[in-house]
């Protein structure tokens, strides 16, 4: 047993209301630069639609992620290593999505409106191309489907509508709805890092954050093909490959990452799971995608088991990543209750920011009228959700709808028990036995996801980077200034994104601005400007 | 003194900046290093043209080593006669030579036309493009036209003892000035490339990732030690 610490996301659906704050702060934080307008590190779909880029989730067409070849041996669904570097394909990827699959970027013709002059109409200001600078029409763009837009055209397109067999219809009674965030999954079995030649994108060893080399990627593209989330995008400026950072500066620090500390309704925990490296590629390589599921859970380890804190401790993990593995809400979620799935099982690469399917509205209905008086309302209730089962199992389990069904009913006794609690009247346990739960965890799982305290859904202990470097040499040291300037860090030259980029160790620097000018900056007519 | 210059001190001054070039762009700019696909903003074109150019682009430069690295009396050697192997030179290294033309003119088509492909390229891939589509074209003419219209010129006898002059630094460049026109133009904007070749996309070629194919699938990256 090798034990390896993770860092885990885990997203409430039940609780995310489509907002797309996470996508809009990831963005002005990590993407607002040229060649990287298109790039949404995170993004929030309406489902069912067919996503961004368009129909990500059909790998018969980007061949992302992993498959069992014929001798049952895990092999990237893309090809062989050889074919990837003898046969051709390094000179033209066949598998890869192009630009206008995600959306060609594009800005406004802003000026327009102040230097128009007399004219009938009012002036317009005209979509304009970012890569070509030419004026254009808006044919598709990142979030052409939400709240369901076009889903009349788009609906059916949905790979996992497609694997339901029954007809859905998407007229306004039949209708359903539901967000889907998404971001990296920080794989523990990542294909992007499998399918990159250049061994530029690497796990990093003490927290599982993968991440692209800058330096070292060459642009070959095969990680935008490998990953089946198709969360690596290409750089049109640079001609490298970005990807979801996890925020590590964050991470490292202790701090939530930005798309989890922004998100208004609270939806997004992250903590720490302790997993044995040793068994990453036996589960990966489990024969039924509908298993895949339970093989990813029995990879994590008790964090409170005293033979797995003494093999964390030998395989050099912190106490504080221990005692973080203990109180972690992920390991809460996901293992303890049961609630979380990883998006996409089927894919074989063991993704780590995981799902509880939201409960949708005809659970109000049985639950109002009859689930009172008859407790038993609940679980036929489960089976008439709006949102069908089989597509929430399609997207989180393979397919395998027990498990999806297992988890809502839970979140339905929940607020069943609370309800009960809360109106002083009687409440059955045994009822809670039957979904495998006691009193104390339904409070606690009341209190994870209704209450949802800042530290109990951020449980991120600090790196130690101090046995490796000299933090005081090398403050400020860690820049992106390479990658292009940040529209609106050039003017600022104490941004930490812009100044000092690629000093290695130069040591700390004097305030390029007086305190005075920093006041001004930051103050606009008395008011703090954060 | 042309002579000297253009058969000697100018291929001398593109070999050292390739070299140098090289050296310091590898020091200095990782960042920069990458193979500069525009695959992302067009794909159909792509296919055809750089399938068609880079299959056919190395088996002639095999045929160039061969040709330019092998005296006669080697290949004699080993019972290989001038007339067959000046005949598999025309005819293979010619059917390859097409192929390497065709998709350069495709994908010079494409640098132009697509209004994308066009504002995304820098000035040194244009250059890149003309120059290898120049050379490309006149090697072949060299191969196609100048050889029917001069039978008789063997470039085993001038150029490339010419060539094998440079590498073994005793350069002898007299034999090059009977050499017909095309062949000095292939040559000269041939070693010009050399010396761009460092500070341009054609930089990915040194990156082929040969080592991928034996290289475990995932790779985990540790801090430093102390």
């Amino acid at each position: 047993m090798k034990i390896k610490a993770q860092i885990g996301m885990v997203m409430n659906l039940d609780k995310c209301i489509g907002c797309h704050t996470c996508s809009v702060t990831c963005k002005t934080t990590w993407t607002n630069r040229e060649g990287a307008e298109y790039m949404w590190f995170n993004n929030v779909e309406t489902k069912p639609g067919i996503g961004y880029p368009k129909r990500w989730e059909d790998q018969e067409l980007y061949k992302g992620g992993w498959q069992l070849n014929k001798k049952g041996k895990l092999e990237l669904k893309s090809g062989s290593k050889l074919s990837k570097v003898a046969l051709g394909k390094i000179f033209y990827n066949p598998d890869m999505p192009e630009m206008k699959d995600y959306y060609e970027p594009w800005t406004y013709d802003y000026e327009k409106l102040t230097t128009a002059g007399n004219s009938k109409h009012t002036p317009v200001a005209r979509a304009k191309s970012v890569v070509s600078g030419e004026y254009m029409d808006l044919e598709w763009g990142p979030n052409w489907e939400d709240q369901l837009a076009g889903a009349h055209v788009t609906g059916p397109k949905d790979p996992n509508i497609q694997k339901i067999e029954e007809e859905i219809k998407f007229n306004f009674e039949q209708a359903f709805m539901m967000y889907l965030p998404r971001l990296c999954e920080h794989c523990l079995n990542p294909s992007c890092v499998a399918s990159c030649p250049s061994g530029a994108m690497y796990k990093r060893e003490e927290d599982g954050i993968v991440l692209v080399d800058q330096e070292a990627c060459r642009g070959w593209r095969y990680c935008m093909t490998g990953c089946p989330y198709k969360k690596v995008y290409f750089n049109w400026k640079t001609n490298k490959a970005e990807k979801c950072t996890f925020c590590f500066p964050r991470i490292e620090s202790g701090l939530p990452t930005v798309c989890s500390e922004t998100c208004t309704g609270r939806i997004r925990y992250l903590g720490v799971l302790l997993y044995d490296a040793d068994r990453v590629l036996e589960a990966a390589s489990t024969p039924d995608e509908k298993d895949l599921y339970e093989a990813q859970c029995d990879l994590f380890l008790d964090p409170n088991d005293p033979e797995v804190i003494a093999q964390a401790r030998k395989d050099g993990i912190s106490e504080e990543w221990i005692e973080g593995a203990q109180n972690s809400p992920v390991y809460k979620l996901a293992i303890e209750y049961k609630l979380a799935f990883p998006l996409h099982p089927e894919y074989r690469t063991l993704p780590m920011v995981w799902y509880v399917p939201p409960l949708s509205p005809i659970m109000n209905y049985f639950e109002g009228k009859d689930s009172i008086k008859n407790p038993d309302m609940i679980f036929p209730a489960i089976e008439e959700m709006r949102i069908p089962i089989q597509y929430l199992a399609n997207m989180l389990t393979a397919g395998d709808t027990e498990a999806v069904k297992g988890a809502l009913q839970r979140m339905a006794m929940m607020r069943s028990y609370m309800r009960t609690a809360s109106s002083g009247k009687e409440f059955d346990v045994s009822r809670l036995e039957r979904v495998g739960l006691t009193e104390q965890q339904t409070k606690q799982m009341y209190r994870l996801l209704a209450i949802a305290k800042y530290e109990d859904r951020f449980v991120v202990p600090t790196s130690h980077k101090e046995g490796h470097m000299n933090m005081y040499r090398s403050q400020g040291s860690a820049g992106y200034n390479e990658m292009g300037d940040f529209s609106m860090g050039t003017s600022q030259s104490s941004s930490p994104m812009s100044a000092q980029g690629g000093c290695d160790g130069c040591g700390p620097v004097a305030p390029a601005k007086s305190g005075k000018e920093i006041y001004e900056e930051n103050f606009y007519g008395g008011i703090w400007r954060d | 003194m042309t002579n000297q210059f253009l058969w000697v001190i100018f291929p001398y001054l593109c070999m050292a900046i390739f070299v140098v070039g090289h050296l310091f762009r590898y020091r200095n700019d990782q960042f920069g290093w990458t193979a500069k696909s525009s695959e992302f903003i067009e794909k159909k074109l792509l296919m055809i043209g750089s399938l068609l150019f880079h299959i056919g682009i190395m088996p002639v430069i095999g045929g160039h080593v061969v040709g330019l690295g092998i005296p006669k009396e080697w290949t004699r050697a080993l019972g290989v006669s001038d007339h067959m192997y000046h005949m598999g030179a025309i005819w293979v290294g010619g059917f390859f030579g097409f192929v390497t033309l065709a998709g350069m003119l495709i994908l010079t088509a494409r640098r132009v036309t697509l209004k994308n492909v066009r504002e995304l390229s820098s000035r040194s891939d244009l250059i890149v493009n003309a120059l290898l589509l120049f050379i490309v074209f006149i090697g072949i003419y060299s191969v196609v036209v100048t050889n029917a219209v001069k039978p008789e010129f063997d470039y085993r006898d001038s150029i490339s003892i010419w060539f094998r002059s440079l590498l073994i630094f005793r350069p002898e460049a007299g034999l090059m000035s009977t050499v017909p026109l095309a062949f000095q133009l292939h040559i000269l904007s041939g070693f010009l490339i050399f010396a761009m070749w460092p500070f341009t996309r054609l930089v990915h070629v040194w990156s082929v990732p040969l080592n991928y194919v034996r290289r475990s699938y995932i790779l985990y990256r540790r801090n430093p030690k102390n």
